[in-house]
């Protein structure tokens, strides 16, 4: 089919958006509309799925298919419809609380599948919907109604556990950074393969500021790293620093004594290197953003239906009459 | 040496769960419907892969009725024990009646094996004379099987796992069968191992020639076929027939099959099953978890699939938030239980029909799901069809209930032809003028608008929606008007099922047996039986319990009394008392076994007689 011509505005549902003022969902939503006209998909080709969490209304607000489900089974819903359907692009709207604590399971085994799908995870390290209890990326320490003297659970590193799970694209983006954020989807939506895309999001009512070093124009030079596939990584005010390799240890050095060729050279293949920098996790180092790691690997809807055409070639189309007979009868007059 | 006809055996096979007592049954039963015998068979085998050797919790048993009548149970009492060890012999002597056969391997009554299953030093059952109200045949199958392949270089742990087949040889001889549908089946099993087909081969031939010849076995059997209706008949296993019947509702329906499943005991077969048929579109997907193998299936469904899900009690208690959401959604799903013994993880190779109010009522909020049962192996097909037939063109989740008895249990089944099966209309639409997501038909169905229909993109979800435009709503009357329309549209489905009818005997009178699931076969025996002596009984048996057929309530008006018998504390009855007001009697067993038919028999006299 022919791809239609489209605007953002097409991909916006009549509903009204119910997010609280100031939530970086609106950032996220408006450059996923924005992106949507360029990934040359029909508009009815495309589905959303979300589990439950304030990110996980999202569906509602695209002009698209979509479906608003249970709580962590996005993934999961979404790797049954695209068995079902690898002819659809299905987008998956899912939070940390959604995604890494109730739905972790089925999201650790969508990536090691690899069905393509695009993966979204809105992380503001707060449960938002249910008014303000710590999430499985809240710091340690973090006090909130559910933890009045400090969290003491050690908090999961999203990226890190995915990459465990080996998920075949990996990459970072937050909501203060349009332009970033939209080259980020688009190249989550060109991977074949299921893509993970962690979009730091400022819930302003439960959690302001969880991420203000790294948006905030005092700071974020020196705290983020935008990484490019080819590119030394460098960063600071006019890119000052950079990060170099010693054995597997990264080191940050002044660009004033350093040649570039000395640099880590960022490598999206590079599986070794892409979990190393997952672990720039701390205030050491700054906090990378763009595409870690990117895999080429068989899809599972592709190796699901090569069976069942395998099958077909094998035994030729199944043929219900022979089915019902079975391979003994018995005759009584 | 005797020959003798009869009209119908019961054979117990009884070993170590490493024995092959499984497949040696299945083997009888395969050969047996073959020659036109009627029959019903019964695994009954441990939780444990190898549950400890020689104990009494690692006998493994199958059995077998087989007759020139009609069967429709495995039968009450045994007519002949087959023990590969005393412990098989203890665990399931009750089960032989007085003067039947004990065919024994004495192998399996050695020193080790007498501790193992609790006898006292110097005590063996075989030797103090407490078999003596039994006809006892000995031999040493371990050693005969062995001496029968010195020939062949198997190791003697490959040699010993031959011994099931010296005892089917044996058992063949006695009911004058013939080795070959065997022989085929092994040529088939052992294709790439041409000295490991050769044993058994050997092996099984010398268990047929060693009752020829030798003295100890005095008589031999004739069981002619059985005068059953005439036509093409097959032998099926229920979870077989489940998994056939899925497929033949995709077939009919045009929608693909897929199958989301986590394994689970005694549903894994389906999912075995259906992954052999790749080659009619089968998607079968072995999920994560219990809960991801039903969301899998709802988004199959969204994506205009026939999706299905198969599991146990304990799965389903998993899936109970993903099934109200399929409600909530109104796609068409199959959610089949093949129950087991319950609550938790129970007695998972044992049957019970426990699970009845947890397709009921399972969920949160106001969930009512129709609710289909099966009540013989060969029946689970037509079932299973159903259930796919009913969430498909009404729009909704739908429970298939099946048990762990008729889902390994096994009968001869006059299978249907394509030709013979229903059509299944599908509510696909793609229509767009006027298409709202929640706007009803007169069986109150929504239509399914699957992605990829352009002009139809609309959102679902698990929060309340506004009618027709299934837009979120908040609105409290709204709510009350979407929860009363959601209920009304599976009642409706009464009006698109079958009356119920009478199984046997009239349609009025003093006793009604009611009942539901695997009970079938023992009610119908203790009903016929009953008919024959004169009784007032009736039999109805029903497949459609939510929503019930319309006719029901008339039906249970016809009866003095009404008994409901089930393999659990008392569900079918909460159901029936609640819709009814009537003062139906419960028959309850919670063994995990099946219901003798004399027990229901003794019951129904009882009540006849007004106690």
């Amino acid at each position: 089919m022919e791809n239609k011509e489209y605007t953002a505005k097409d991909f916006s549902s009549d509903q009204e958006v119910r997010w609280c003022p100031g939530c970086g969902d609106y950032s996220i939503l408006k450059q996923v509309q924005s992106v949507m006209p360029e990934i040359g998909v029909d508009k009815e080709d495309i589905v959303f799925i979300s589990g439950i969490g304030c990110s996980s209304r999202f569906p509602y607000y695209m002009n698209t298919y979509g479906m608003h489900s249970i709580h962590g089974r996005a993934t999961a819903i979404a790797s049954g419809l695209k068995a079902a359907r690898p002819d659809l692009s299905v987008w998956i709207i899912t939070g940390d609380g959604d995604s890494l604590s109730i739905g972790g399971n089925h999201l650790i085994h969508l990536l090691r599948r690899n069905f393509d799908t695009n993966i979204l995870l809105f992380n503001n390290q707060i449960y938002g919907l249910t008014k303000g209890q710590y999430s499985p990326t809240s710091e340690k320490g973090k006090k909130t109604k559910s933890t009045p003297m400090g969290s003491i659970d050690h908090p999961f590193n999203p990226l890190a556990l995915c990459m465990g799970a080996d998920a075949t694209f990996i990459a970072r983006t937050m909501d203060r950074d349009p332009k970033h954020m939209r080259e980020m989807l688009k190249l989550s939506n060109d991977h074949k393969g299921s893509s993970l895309l962690e979009i730091y999001q400022n819930c302003n009512v439960f959690n302001d500021g969880a991420f203000f070093g790294m948006t905030d124009k005092a700071t974020k030079m020196n705290q983020t790293l935008f990484l490019e596939d080819g590119e030394p990584l460098l960063f600071g005010e006019n890119k000052s620093k950079g990060i170099k390799l010693d054995g597997f240890k990264p080191i940050v050095v002044s660009m004033e004594d350093t040649s570039a060729d000395d640099l880590w050279i960022h490598d999206e293949k590079d599986r070794v290197k892409a979990g190393l920098l997952t672990r720039f996790f701390d205030d050491e180092m700054p906090r990378p953003f763009g595409v870690f790691y990117s895999e080429d690997r068989m899809l599972y809807e592709d190796a699901l239906v090569g069976q069942i055409e395998e099958a077909k070639e094998l035994k030729g189309k199944g043929n219900l009459d022979n089915l019902l007979k079975g391979s003994n009868t018995w005759s009584i007059d | 040496m005797t020959q003798e006809t009869v009209e119908k055996v019961v054979i117990f096979f009884a070993g170590d769960s490493g024995d092959g007592i499984q497949l040696a049954g299945s083997q009888f039963t395969n050969t047996a419907a073959l020659y036109g015998n009627d029959l019903s068979t019964f695994p009954d085998f441990p939780a444990e892969i190898r549950a400890p050797q020689g104990t009494l919790a690692g006998v493994s048993g199958f059995q077998i009725s087989f007759g020139s009548t009609e069967i429709f149970t495995p039968g009450d009492e045994c007519d002949v024990l087959v023990v590969m060890n005393v412990a098989a012999l203890k665990a399931n002597l009750k089960r032989l009646k007085k003067g039947g056969a004990i065919i024994v391997n004495t192998d399996g009554f050695d020193k080790r094996n007498l501790r193992l299953a609790g006898f006292e030093d110097g005590e063996n059952p075989l030797s103090d004379n407490s078999l003596s109200d039994y006809r006892v045949s000995e031999m040493n199958v371990t050693k005969l099987t062995r001496e029968c392949l010195v020939d062949i270089t198997l190791g003697v742990k490959e040699k010993d796992r031959c011994k099931n087949m010296f005892v089917l040889g044996f058992v063949y001889w006695m009911y004058n069968r013939t080795l070959e549908h065997t022989i085929e089946f092994l040529t088939q099993k052992f294709k790439s191992k041409p000295e490991v087909l050769e044993a058994n081969i050997k092996v099984l031939k010398a268990g047929y020639n060693f009752a020829d010849t030798c003295e100890i076995s005095s008589s031999r059997f004739e069981v002619k076929p059985a005068k059953m209706s005439s036509g093409t008949y097959r032998n099926i296993m229920g979870n077989q027939a489940t998994a056939i019947g899925l497929i033949a509702a995709s077939q009919q329906s045009g929608l693909d099959l897929f199958y989301g499943s986590y394994p689970i005991t005694p549903a894994s077969d389906i999912l075995h099953e259906l992954a052999k048929h790749k080659n009619f579109g089968v998607k079968s997907f072995q999920a994560e978890d219990e809960i991801a193998a039903v969301s899998a299936a709802i988004g199959a469904a969204f994506g205009g699939a026939l999706g299905v899900t198969a599991t146990s009690g304990p799965g389903v208690a998993l899936k109970g938030e993903a099934i109200g959401l399929a409600f909530m959604l109104e796609l068409p799903i199959v959610i089949v239980n093949v129950q087991r013994g319950g609550p938790s993880t129970g007695l998972p190779t044992k049957t019970e029909q426990a699970d009845l109010l947890q397709a009921m009522y399972g969920r949160n909020g106001e969930a009512p799901i129709p609710v289909v049962s099966a009540s013989t192996p060969s029946d689970c097909f037509e079932a299973s069809f159903e259930a796919c037939r009913i969430a498909i063109e009404h729009m909704t989740p739908v429970f298939f209930l099946s048990d762990g008895y008729i889902a390994n249990g096994a009968e001869p089944w006059m299978y249907p032809q394509t030709k013979d099966l229903k059509d299944i209309s599908v509510p696909i639409t793609t229509k767009t003028e006027d298409y709202l997501p929640y706007k009803r038909d007169e069986k109150l169905v929504r239509e399914w608008a699957i992605p990829g229909t352009a002009g139809l993109e609309h959102r679902l979800g698990g929060l309340e929606k506004e009618a027709e435009t299934g837009n979120v709503s908040y609105d409290s009357d709204n709510h009350e008007y979407m929860v009363k329309i959601r209920a009304e549209k599976v009642e409706r489905i009464a009006e698109f099922i079958p009356l119920q009818k009478v199984d046997s005997g009239e349609v009025k009178g003093k006793v009604l047996v009611l009942a539901w699931g695997s009970t079938y076969g023992a009610v119908k025996t203790a009903v016929k039986e009953l008919l024959a002596d004169g009784f007032s009984v009736s039999h109805a048996h029903l497949r459609y319990i939510n929503p019930l057929p319309k006719n029901l309530v008339e039906l249970l008006s016809g009866f003095d009394k009404v008994l409901i018998p089930e393999i659990n504390n008392g569900q079918l009855i909460k159901i029936i008392r609640d819709k009814y007001l009537i003062d139906a009697i419960p028959l309850n067993k919670i063994k995990g076994t099946p219901f003798e038919a004399r027990e229901i028999k003794n019951r129904i006299k009882e009540l006849h007689d007004g106690k």
